[in-house]
């Protein structure tokens, strides 16, 4: 019966793995480590480069500058509404190199995985990773997996590293803020963070809050076509939210920056999920929006070449650059006062009462 | 946001301070007790839109900046036993101890966990019978109730392996204190509504007589503030001195009364040290006799502890409105947020911490610059 059945032609591709979960056997570098990447990696990031399955990966760029970063996802848990750590470790490092105003071409991924850690998990964390990396037209042309003993990591950690090309002409940079540019934030404020927040704490709201985790390179390509060097700076307020990013561009262009409290665009659940925790919208991490500051007169174009793109439907001006305390960030408060805006020592802590 | 948003308002906000300064003929001092009204203040922009009206000081009703060292350190001596899972609402995580804090104590192999509520904490001892599980129970009147209730219901349901560390102190002591020291510059108080919410406020009447001090239940909005100070202001104006309720979707003369028992059913009233105000007799809450058992301090036998307060420290001076924080000499070079010198620059709701994260740029403004 057996035989008949494999003669009648099962559709599987590959054989049929006896294992569930991760075990260390599979970082041995031996037939389960083979294995291992024929039926859950390759399957899912096959390109040409990566295919070859040689030392180093041969690609193609353009001659000129190129850009490149790297950044190691370690987030708890793994999964949460709106993404994955697979779907985060490719768009986090995708959006730092379009922060740059580079166009990304390539990258990287190295996993290490605990031992333990469920396929099936694993496997929808590869097929999140493997959609946002082709939504983005970027291949994964290298790779490498490690596997470490149960209780010395925490499910996986995904390393990715990113090039990308440099367009001459558009190079936006943290310290090319100018008094008198306009500070523009792309989408709703603090959704990543709360969400991998609500699923870590097991809070459960009325509405779901997902995650924004997005890929900003079509944000960029707009502000790019639109208003091209009158975009000063572009960042993505990652972890510690719009207030940390803000603080370091004041920081590293010697500018203040002045925001408007009611301007911010911040949904009524990340307030309200805020408001309960103790914690503060503006240092709450994001995933797919961008800060730009643009050359003041810009600014109308610049949100309205945002606001054409699904990402940017509530692109918005929340402030400006100015020339008055450099290396702070002060915000005109809902009831007409102001305050600093300042970085956080830590992380944000829930309060007592 | 219902209910929030409509004590946000700018433009009412605007009226009340406006009111405010028609009214008052002089400047007058008040005190806002809570921590989470010294956090508005500061992060609105309260106090300067007061400026020349109403000097606020800012009180001790941050309960973990009025935490003693001692007690600190305690909680870290048992939050490092290995046999421990040491169990805290998040901002007592990053407060000093003589030594460290319970983040480098979980750095260290202590196992530490934010609960948000103490019932948590009893629901972990439950899962976890092989491991002790302390809940550290600070705080005022407001947090009171549901650490009451965590004790009794671990007494109920017969768990052993549960304790709690308390810290509890009470609000109208405090205000005794304050009102009985000889630089006192406090001429009316603003409550707390969430303490008032469980206690009511009968228990202030008396104060407001003996002392001739307003004394308005408020809350914790910016409308909710200005409206509080506005009633403050036209009570001093009027020469008056009696408990008025600004809070009324909240507070009740008489309070949470199911609250109150359970309190009193697992408190007693207990002399307790405040950091920087020093011991106020009658000032604190600590568990009755029958509930010896579930007393952290004498289960790992940490009541021997003691720690001696930074003398670079000026809270208590901070604490009892004699200086604003950022006339304190160490303000903003040797105590920061990453490394406070004492609690009130620890806690988001400590005065020192609200001037140095919301008002450090104004101050150089206010003085001309």
């Amino acid at each position: 019966m057996g035989d008949s059945s494999i003669a009648d032609g099962v559709n599987c591709p590959v054989p049929f793995s006896r294992y569930d979960r991760v075990q260390l056997g599979h970082g041995s570098g031996g037939k389960m480590s083979a294995a291992l990447l024929k039926e859950r990696f390759l399957p899912h990031f096959s390109n040409p480069a990566l295919a070859k399955l040689t030392d180093a990966a041969i690609v193609e760029v353009a001659a000129g500058r190129l850009a490149v970063s790297t950044d190691t996802f370690v987030v708890r848990p793994l999964e949460f509404p709106g993404g994955n750590i697979g779907s985060l470790a490719v768009h986090g490092t995708l959006n730092d190199i379009a922060m740059m105003g580079a166009r990304p071409r390539y990258l990287s991924a190295g996993f290490v995985l605990e031992e333990g850690l469920e396929f099936e998990v694993l496997d929808r964390i590869i097929a999140a990773m493997a959609r946002a990396a082709e939504e983005a037209g970027v291949p994964i042309v290298a790779g490498d997996t490690k596997v470490v003993e149960r209780g010395k990591a925490d499910g996986v950690f995904i390393n990715t590293t990113g090039i990308g090309e440099l367009d001459r002409g558009f190079a936006p940079a943290p310290d090319l803020a100018r008094a008198g540019d306009a500070v523009i934030v792309s989408g709703p404020i603090g959704r990543h963070g709360i969400a991998v927040m609500a699923v870590r704490e097991g809070l459960e709201f009325e509405v779901e809050i997902e995650s924004d985790a997005a890929t900003l390179s079509p944000l960029v390509e707009l502000l790019r076509e639109q208003v091209g060097d009158a975009v000063h700076v572009l960042r993505d307020p990652t972890r510690g939210g719009v207030a940390s990013a803000l603080n370091e561009i004041a920081e590293s262009a010697g500018v203040g920056v002045e925001l408007v409290e009611d301007a911010l665009p911040i949904p009524g659940p990340v307030r309200a999920v805020c408001e309960i925790l103790g914690f503060d919208p503006l240092y709450v991490a994001n995933e797919g929006i961008l800060i730009a500051m643009v050359e003041g007169g810009s600014e109308q174009n610049a949100v309205a070449a945002l606001r054409a793109h699904p990402l940017g439907e509530e692109a918005t001006v929340v402030g400006r650059v100015v020339e008055a305390h450099p290396g702070l960030v002060a915000m005109r408060t809902g009831i007409g006062g102001t305050r600093v805006v300042d970085m956080l020592p830590g992380e944000q802590l829930p309060r007592i009462c | 946001m219902k209910y929030l948003s409509e004590y946000r308002d700018g433009r009412i906000a605007r009226g009340l301070a406006d009111s405010i300064k028609q009214v008052a003929t002089r400047r007058w001092v008040l005190m806002e007790v809570c921590g989470g009204q010294t956090h508005t203040i500061v992060k609105q922009g309260i106090d300067e839109l007061l400026a020349g009206a109403v000097e606020m000081i800012h009180g001790p009703g941050c309960p973990v900046c009025v935490t003693p060292l001692e007690q600190i350190d305690r909680g870290l001596a048992i939050a490092s036993r290995p046999e421990v899972i040491f169990t805290s609402f998040g901002d007592m995580l990053r407060v000093p101890g003589s030594e460290m804090d319970l983040f480098q104590v979980r750095s260290r192999g202590g196992d530490v966990r934010v609960v948000y509520s103490p019932l948590d904490a009893l629901e972990l001892a439950r899962r976890n019978p092989d491991k002790e599980v302390v809940f550290f129970a600070v705080g005022f009147e407001t947090t009171a109730p549901a650490n009451a209730m965590a004790v009794w219901r671990a007494r109920e349901l017969g768990i052993e392996n549960f304790s709690v560390l308390v810290s509890h102190v009470t609000v109208p002591p405090a205000m005794v204190a304050l009102l009985e020291s000889p630089d006192n510059r406090v001429q009316g108080f603003l409550a707390a509504g969430h303490v008032c919410t469980v206690m009511g406020w009968t228990e202030y009447e008396p104060l407001a007589r003996k002392y001739e001090v307003p004394i308005v239940v408020t809350g914790f909005e910016p409308v909710d503030i200005l409206e509080g100070i506005l009633m403050a202001v036209k009570q001093l104006e009027e020469g008056r001195h009696e408990v008025e309720n600004q809070y009324v979707r909240s507070v009740k003369r008489d309070g949470n009364r199911p609250a109150q028992e359970v309190v009193s059913k697992v408190f007693d009233v207990v002399d307790r040290q405040w950091r920087g105000l020093g011991n106020i007799p009658s000032s604190g809450l600590g568990l009755r006799e029958e509930f010896a058992a579930y007393d952290a301090e004498q289960k790992f036998g940490v009541h021997t502890i003691t720690a001696e307060e930074s003398e670079e420290c000026h809270a208590g001076e901070v604490l009892r409105g004699i200086l604003k924080p950022n006339q304190c000499p160490a303000f903003g070079t040797k105590c920061i947020p990453e490394n406070p010198l004492g609690a009130p620059m620890v806690s988001s709701e400590g005065a020192c911490a609200a001037y140095y994260n919301y008002g450090r740029f104004r101050t150089p403004s206010e003085s001309g610059a």
